[in-house]
């Protein structure tokens, strides 16, 4: 595992979508720091031959027919939006 | 009886007045109204609650239903249609649900009557429900401390006679551990049996929604109305649901009790530990047998559980973008700008911390060695717990090391708050069933607390640890006490 101080935490925000401020980014440093130190117990365990556990009970794809079922109308799936217009989801300018 | 009295009784109790036509629902509803009124600008566990919807649903109930006319409260995470959904977060401060989950609807099929949003750390991440965005929620026990996280609206409602019983969701012992803080009972159940369909996801390998109630009887009468197949939700058991409360009196003899060695930690309070041993001595005394069996990865579950739950986390929460619901950052210059402020803005701290090192494990460089063995060292406690249970029925253990600390005590510290869950939160890696129930109380500062036992059982082996956990209920008067604060 690597060193827990590699953590970069500026970098893995902008992965994120995440604005910090520069106070967070400090604090944010040093508490995952200590996490990241504190995980750093998994290095003693001997996974060589342990298959990975996603799910802890056997979750198989589960299909259903292609048949059309009642949904929400345009008004309910837009009755949270931030804005829109015109039954559209509204954003900045995406293309120049 | 008078009105007043009404919020103090439980599920069972209630039912025998409705069906008896001595109360009407509706009655049932004003006199919770009246009580939350009372006593929650101390408490502060409701976020929110919708009375005249609940007085219109409580004319047409049907007292002859399983949950007929009996009001439930939910944790603010579990959609209502109409209703908000704050998630406890400012970033779903003004979201009303549009539809109905499952657990929702299913409880209304019962007969029962959804009433009332109640606080949670935010996206149910904390241990204690400081996290939440909207109000701290205080353990009814004493004001000064806290009721336990992350359901501790639902937890503290129901101990403090606000609610008859609620519904919470369980990660790590979110469920568990404000059961046992705030002196009520908490069901986790199995993974994957009941609809998580309509609850916000935090980590969804782990998730569990479950009752907290007064007694082991109200719970598994919960249970039996929640648990089954959804359609909705691929990651729900299609597996019959039994009566819970069906072998509820049967007796203890032969029942074999296993105690986690490595449970038995220095961090244990003194107090808890000597009730949990109390609790041990009158198992015994009922009939069951307590052996000694080992749980070799004890140690890393909680390294496990706060790398794959963060994973998850930072996965799931990248839905909240301003774009089709909740909070949006003003004057956008781009869409970049856009997802960094909205969620810059609008998530607390807890959260951007999990979203930080979630995004961090899941990153190009560190995903095997993060989260691909912490997947494989799940598994290893995974084996733990079935190899437990080749020789015993059940587990039991304290459901938290310590009683409810002080409001503010382990907010600096992250690492600390994630130790809080350390008897729980390998239940949920395992994907197996957990309740907590009321064994004690701990003199603190001449207030008395609530103590937990944790009693776990095998994948869908619910019926069995209510069965355990209700003669021990039965056999003792700890469920009988209330808070005086």
């Amino acid at each position: 595992m690597s060193n827990a101080s590699e953590i970069q935490v500026s970098y893995v925000a902008q992965l994120a979508r995440l604005n910090l401020t520069a106070a967070e980014t400090a604090l944010f440093q040093k508490q995952l720091g200590d996490v990241l130190s504190y995980v750093e117990k998994l290095r003693e365990i001997d996974v060589t031959h342990v298959e990975a556990t996603a799910h802890a009970i056997p979750v198989f794809n589960v299909f259903r027919e292609d048949e059309p079922r009642d949904c929400f109308t345009a008004e309910e799936a837009l009755s949270n939006a931030p804005r829109q217009a015109n039954n559209l989801f509204i954003v900045p300018k995406v293309v120049e | 009886m008078s009105p007043a009295a009404l919020p103090a009784l439980n599920i069972g109790e209630l039912q025998a007045l409705l069906r008896r036509r001595e109360v009407a629902p509706k009655m049932v509803i004003e006199a919770l109204h009246d009580r939350i009124t009372e006593v929650d600008g101390k408490i502060g566990a409701y976020l929110s609650f919708d009375f005249e919807a609940a007085i219109k649903e409580a004319e047409k109930a049907d007292v002859n239903l399983p949950l007929g006319g009996i009001p439930i409260a939910l944790k603010d995470i579990i959609s209502v249609a109409r209703q908000p959904c704050t998630c406890g977060s400012k970033i779903l401060a003004n979201y009303k649900a549009i539809y109905d989950a499952t657990v929702v609807k299913k409880l209304r099929a019962a007969g029962a009557i959804p009433f009332g949003k109640m606080n949670m750390d935010e996206f149910a991440m904390g241990s204690s429900t400081e996290n939440s965005s909207m109000q701290l929620t205080h353990n009814p026990w004493d004001l000064s401390r806290v009721p336990g996280g992350s359901s501790g609206g639902s937890a503290a409602a129901v101990a403090a006679d606000q609610a008859i019983a609620a519904l919470g969701t369980d990660t790590g012992g979110s469920i568990r551990q404000p059961a046992a803080l705030s002196g009520v009972v908490g069901l986790k159940p199995t993974y994957g049996r009941v609809s998580r369909f309509g609850l916000t996801a935090f980590a969804s390998s782990l998730d569990q929604v479950g009752p907290l109630t007064k007694t082991v009887r109200d719970n598994a009468l919960i249970m039996t109305a929640i648990a089954g197949h959804d359609p909705e939700d691929t990651t729900c058991l299609d597996q019959p649901v039994p009566d819970y409360t069906a072998n509820l009196e049967r007796d203890l003899k032969g029942m074999r009790l296993g105690l986690p060695k490595e449970y038995m930690i220095e961090g244990i309070d003194a107090q808890v530990k000597a009730a949990v041993d109390g609790a041990l001595m009158q198992l015994q005394s009922l009939g069951a047998e307590i052996v000694e069996v080992s749980l070799p990865h004890t140690d890393y579950s909680i390294a496990v559980y706060y790398i794959l739950a963060t994973a998850e986390a930072s996965a799931n929460l990248a839905r909240f973008d301003g774009v089709r619901y909740g909070y949006r950052a003003e004057n956008p210059i781009d869409l970049l700008d856009l997802y960094g402020r909205t969620r810059g803005e609008g998530f607390g701290p807890e959260v951007k911390r999990r979203i930080i090192l979630g995004t961090y494990v899941l990153s190009s460089g560190y995903y095997d060695a993060y989260y691909l063995r912490a997947q494989k060292v799940r598994e290893l406690i995974r084996q733990d717990f079935a190899k437990a249970f080749e020789k015993v029925d059940a587990l039991v253990s304290p459901t938290s090391p310590v009683p409810a600390f002080k409001i503010g005590e382990r907010t600096a510290d992250p690492l600390q708050m994630y130790l809080a869950d350390i008897f729980t939160n390998a239940g949920n890696l395992a994907g197996i069933c957990g309740i907590s129930i009321p064994c004690g109380f701990a003199k603190v500062d001449g207030k008395k607390l609530p103590i937990g036992l944790q009693l776990q059982g095998k994948a869908l082996d619910e019926a069995r640890i209510f069965q355990i956990a209700y003669a021990y209920e039965q056999s003792t008067e700890w469920h009988k006490e209330k808070p005086k604060a």
